[in-house]
């Protein structure tokens, strides 16, 4: 029985989950925003979001345990200039993963996990994110530009889609 | 070691194989560029989710 077995194993051993889960966390700390499978995205969730609540508050004992969950010195400097204090307002819930379909070679589905505080939607239409203007391509609809959005977006976004 | 007394007969298989159907995709119309997408899935080709958030460009 499946009882109370958390977490997925992603194929692979300890040592290694745990060496993806600081790539990610690196990379996702580094872009703000990462494509990759849905089992890693949602797996990485429950890995940041606790490193992330501890970078909200800068002291000696928080930067060791972010430090010893990463093991990378770049990462915690940025998480706790950066990351942090952005989020201190956000009790949980840092990151966003959406679905986007599924990838070509091994049909993985994939997904986009963003960090909520920096990619946050414009309240007026017309939002555009980064990955939009480096992928550009087939991609028809109008006015795109790159700009990291303001709060309230999201709720607004939230509201407009209950509405519908 | 086991074997089989008789051959499958094609109603028995078939009867079988009556569980097996794959199971429709849900799509939704895409409230920005009117193209299919699936439910849970930011929008193929114009890369928006959820009203307007866009996620990205054609491909992911
Ligand atoms: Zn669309």
């Amino acid at each position: 029985m499946r009882h109370r077995v958390k977490g997925r194993k992603l194929s692979r051993t300890a040592s290694h989950r745990k060496a993806t889960m600081r790539a990610l966390t690196m990379a996702l700390v580094k872009e703000h925003r990462i494509t990759t499978t849905v089992a890693k995205a949602k797996e990485l969730r429950s890995f940041v979001e606790p490193i992330i609540t501890r970078s909200k508050e800068d002291n000696l004992l928080n930067r060791r345990m972010v430090f010893s969950s990463l093991q990378n010195k770049e990462t915690v400097k940025k998480l706790f200039a950066e990351i942090g204090p952005q989020s201190v307002d956000r009790p949980g819930g840092y990151t966003r993963v959406i679905k986007l379909g599924f990838r070509q070679g091994d049909g993985a589905e994939m997904a986009m996990i963003e960090l909520v505080d920096f990619n946050d939607i414009k309240p007026e239409g017309k939002a555009t994110k980064k990955k939009r203007t480096r992928r550009a391509g087939k991609s028809n609809t109008p006015t795109t530009t790159e700009a990291p959005k303001a709060e309230a977006a999201e709720d607004a976004a939230d509201t407009a889609k209950a509405a519908e | 070691m086991a074997h089989p007394k008789r051959k499958t007969s094609k109603a028995r298989r078939d009867k079988r194989r009556s569980h097996h159907a794959i199971a429709d995709v849900t799509l939704a119309k895409c409230s920005n560029c009117g193209e299919m997408h699936r439910y849970h899935h930011a929008c193929a080709s114009c890369g928006y989710y959820r009203g307007r958030q866009v996620v990205n460009a054609a491909n992911a």
